[in-house]
Parts: C-alpha cells; sequence; structure tokens
C-alpha cells in the first residue's frame, strides 16, 4: 500500500492504495466519484476521461499513485453549483446524448477541446474527440452540443 | 482488468533509475506515459513485478533547440505537435505525432515510450528513420549514442540493453533544400498505422542528392527502403521519378496481413503512401 493525496473537484482526499490500482477505480471505488465510466479494456473509447492538474486524460490508463499530488475534475466538478457548465447544457439542450455512457467522457475531452481551441470547427471538434466513441448518437448531436458550448463560452467571454 | 501486483518506484534521477533497474533485472519496466505498456499489463500481457516511473525525473523532459535538435526521452507527443519552434526547424515531427491516437493519448504518450516499444504500427518510428535521428541512451556502462537505423531490431525488440533508458532523441534542423513529410492510414479506432511512410529529401543544385525513406505499420519492423531511396538519388524529384521509386518500396521487406488489412493491400498502400511522402517531402525542399 502507498499513500496519495489528491484534490478532486477542490477536495482533498488522503488514502491508501495499491499501487496497481488504476485512477478510474480509484475514484469509482473509493471516493464513489461514480460519473467517470470503464467502457473498455483497450484505453480506446474514452468513457473514463478526467482532468490531471487541467489536462485531459484517460483514467483507466494512469494509476492512481501517479495523481499524488495532482489536482484532478471529474464530471462532478464541472459545474458551478447548480449552474450547469455550457458543456452539459449543450448536451441537455441538443440532446448530444441518448443512454449516456459515453456522457461524462465525452464532456471532460471537450472541455479540454475547447481550453485549447476555443472555437473549433465541426471538423475540429470531430477530430478532437476522436478518442470518445459513442454507440447510440451517430455523433451528430454531440458535434452540435460542443459547438453550442463554444458559442455560449465565447460569447462570455467577449461581454 | 486491473494489472497484476508490482512495486512501484518513482526515482528523481536518471542514475537512480538506472541503479533500481540494475537491482531488479528482468523483473523490472520502465513506465513512462503508460499508454502502451499500461494496456498491456490490465490484460496481463505483460507483468512486470517491479515499475519503475520516471516520469518524476524532470531532465528527460522537454525540447532544446540550439545547434541541432534534442528532445528529452519523456516529451509528450502533445508538447512536440505544439512546439513553435520545432514546427519552424523540423515540422514533420509536430505533423507525424499530431497524427498520433487521440488527444489524451497525446497528452501521456512519450517519445522515447513509444522508441523503446518499437509497435510496428507506431508513427514516430518511421520518421526517426527518415530523420536519420540519434538515440541517446543511460545505462550502468554509461551513455551510448544509438543511431535510428541501428536501433529497431525486430517485432518490439530494439538495440536497448535491459537496464539501459533512452534519454533524449537528437535531430538535425532542416534548412533551405531539405524537405520531409510523414502520411499515414489510420485504423480507425486506434489511429495507429495500418501503413505509414516518412520520406527526407536534400535538393542540390535541383536534384537530389540525400533521400530517406522509412515505412511503418506494414510489417513487424519499422524499415528503411533503400531501394527506393536509391532509385531517387540524382533525379529531378518529378512526378515520374517519384512514381517509379515508389514502385519499388516494400518489394524486399516482410510484410504483414492481419484483420485489419491483408498482405496484398499493404504492400498496395506501402506504395501509395511512399508515393505520397516522397511528393510533399520534394515539394517542401523546393520551397
Ligand atoms: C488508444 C491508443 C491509441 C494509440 N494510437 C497510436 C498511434 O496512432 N500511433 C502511435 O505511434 N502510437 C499510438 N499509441 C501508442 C502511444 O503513442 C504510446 O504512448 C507509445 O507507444 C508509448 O509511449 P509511452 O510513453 O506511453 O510508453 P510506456 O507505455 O510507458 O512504455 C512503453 C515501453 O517502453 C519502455 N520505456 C518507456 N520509456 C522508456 C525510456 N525512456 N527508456 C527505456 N525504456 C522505456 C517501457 O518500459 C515499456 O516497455 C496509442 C495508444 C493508445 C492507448
Ligand atoms: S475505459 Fe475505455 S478508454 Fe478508459
Ligand atoms: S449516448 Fe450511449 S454511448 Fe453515447
Amino acid at each position: 500500500m502507498t499513500t496519495i493525496s489528491v484534490t478532486v473537484n477542490g477536495k482533498q482526499y488522503t488514502h491508501d492504495v495499491e499501487p496497481r490500482t488504476l485512477l478510474v477505480h480509484f475514484l469509482r471505488e473509493q471516493l464513489n466519484l461514480t460519473g467517470t465510466h470503464i467502457g473498455c479494456d483497450t484505453s480506446q473509447c474514452g468513457a473514463c476521461v478526467v482532468h490531471i492538474n487541467g489536462v485531459s486524460v484517460k483514467s483507466c490508463t494512469t494509476l492512481a499513485v501517479q495523481a499524488d499530488g495532482a489536482q484532478v475534475t471529474t464530471i462532478e466538478g464541472l459545474a458551478d453549483g447548480a449552474t450547469l457548465h455550457p458543456l452539459q447544457e449543450g448536451f441537455w439542450e441538443k440532446h448530444g446524448l441518448q443512454c449516456g455512457y459515453c456522457t461524462p467522457g465525452m464532456i471532460m475531452a471537450a472541455a479540454d477541446l475547447l481550453k485549447n481551441n476555443p472555437n473549433p470547427s465541426d471538423d475540429e471538434i470531430r477530430h478532437g474527440l476522436e478518442g470518445n466513441l459513442c454507440r447510440c448518437t451517430g455523433y451528430e448531436n454531440i458535434v452540435k452540443a460542443v459547438r453550442y458550448a463554444a458559442d455560449k463560452m465565447s460569447a462570455a467571454s467577449v461581454s | 482488468m486491473i494489472p497484476s501486483i508490482f512495486a512501484y518506484f518513482a526515482p528523481t534521477s536518471v542514475a537512480e533509475a538506472i541503479g533500481l533497474l540494475t537491482q531488479y533485472g528482468d523483473e523490472a519496466k520502465v513506465l513512462a506515459g503508460g499508454h502502451s505498456l499500461l494496456p498491456a499489463m490490465k490484460l496481463r500481457l505483460a507483468a512486470p513485478g517491479v515499475l519503475i516511473d520516471i516520469n518524476k525525473i524532470a531532465e528527460l523532459r522537454g525540447v532544446v533547440i540550439n545547434g541541432q535538435i534534442n528532445i528529452g526521452a519523456l516529451t509528450t507527443w502533445h508538447t512536440i505537435e505544439h512546439h513553435v519552434g520545432l514546427k519552424g526547424v523540423c515540422g514533420v515531427l509536430p505533423e507525424a505525432v499530431a497524427q498520433i491516437g487521440d488527444i489524451q493519448v497525446r497528452n501521456r504518450g512519450t517519445l522515447g515510450g513509444a522508441l523503446a516499444h518499437a509497435d510496428p504500427s507506431a508513427d514516430a518510428t518511421a520518421v526517426v528513420l527518415a530523420l536519420d535521428a540519434q538515440i541517446r541512451t543511460h545505462g550502468p556502462n554509461g551513455e551510448r549514442t544509438i543511431a535510428a537505423s541501428d536501433f529497431f531490431t525486430d517485432m518490439l525488440s530494439t538495440a536497448l540493453e535491459p537496464s539501459e533508458l533512452i534519454t533524449a532523441v537528437i535531430c538535425h534542423k532542416l534548412g533551405a533544400g531539405e524537405g520531409a513529410a510523414y502520411v499515414k492510414f489510420p485504423h480507425p479506432a486506434s489511429r495507429y498505422a495500418i501503413v505509414g511512410a516518412a520520406a527526407y529529401v536534400k535538393l542540390s543544385d535541383g536534384k537530389i542528392s540525400t533521400c530517406r525513406v522509412a515505412v511503418t505499420g506494414a510489417g513487424p519492423v519499422p524499415t528503411r527502403q533503400g531501394d527506393t531511396e536509391q532509385a531517387m538519388l540524382g533525379s529531378d524529384g518529378s512526378a515520374e521519378a517519384v512514381a517509379k521509386a515508389a514502385k519499388v518500396s516494400g518489394a524486399t521487406m516482410d510484410i504483414l496481413g492481419d484483420i485489419h488489412a491483408s498482405e496484398d493491400y499493404r504492400r498496395a498502400m506501402v506504395k501509395v503512401y511512399t508515393k505520397r511522402a516522397l511528393t510533399t517531402a520534394i515539394a517542401r525542399a523546393r520551397g
């Protein structure tokens, strides 16, 4: 066992973990933050995407010990109290989900995408979400949801 | 799936890492970006007893451009992709790296990890071959420099000794009359190269005086295409010359077929992608 200290969604946790514990299992099973999903065994689906120090990563392909001392943000930490993040609002408004399994990862990946490219073209949105698979929506409405958030966030930063 | 049990060390210097590698020998594996190793450990295809995480070794990270280009082994794809200085002096590196996997893979994956792993479908392997890069390593017996052309020895195998670390990759800056390009046919889900081709050319008095072409994805080992390179030398780089040279690309290398693409299909694509890479490299060399 190794002791790690991680700040998750602004709250600090100190826990003992086995070195082989994956970050996603630590979040889901030790912190009960089950918004982060596991959709594959091959690091390909993106259902598990979270941010470590503001950078999007697949938490199924990161060890919990590697997050020692870091700031982690999960889907549970994205909204500002009762106010949804523009991406959450976009997925709601534009019907960017059906079963919702891929949605937390989609949103966390899209948040990183918009940070680096606040006004992406539809092509850039598709390219930027290459690491996230959705078996329901056909992606069309996911692109619209990200577009909605990009427009809303750039309008907010102008005003 | 969960990896099998291992002891975890996070050394903060190269010397400390090599000490641990020497102490634990075959049992130990280095962890860099973890995007080849951890998936293999989750599937229990790899089960090292000791994991040596090199991410806290700051000296292994970053790009330095002076007389030449020095890229630390731990530098992520993300850093290379967005490095403004690199775009100016060796644009083929950011170009190739931007085609790897997805944003999350590029946020974690490292150049040193990809070269040490030597996945037959990796992208960077072909690029370091075409650039004639040098791979710096550090082991119990000190430092070595291995030419990329001597580095990839077999499927998933390299010239690296078991207790050696890759510390950096060194390549030269491309100047006037030089051009390089990387093009690939990506697997639609993983984005790994089904076939990828990297080309470098140098023009002297309008004729091709140096040419290097390397192919990845098609066979067990990333491979320089000597026949194609020879065919380009002394030519004017015209479309006809490129078409002729591309025809012999892949002719003497082992080509594999699998569920993603048959051997015949890959053989055909090697020629197509060699032609595209050469055409773009020559256009860039002409400026
Ligand atoms: C979904 C997915 C898609 C991908 N798509 C692509 C793609 O399109 N193209 C592509 O090229 N790659 C792709 N990759 C692989 C990715 O680029 C890996 O990150 C890379 O191959 C390995 O780098 P790493 O830093 O993650 O190495 P790790 O996984 O940490 O290590 C890999 C191996 O190298 C050894 N090692 C690592 N660093 C060193 C060092 N400095 N010295 C000595 N040994 C070392 C380790 O012990 C291990 O054996 C993909 C991966 C995933 C999960
Ligand atoms: S669970 Fe599929 S990429 Fe992490
Ligand atoms: S909404 Fe069902 S997987 Fe995307």
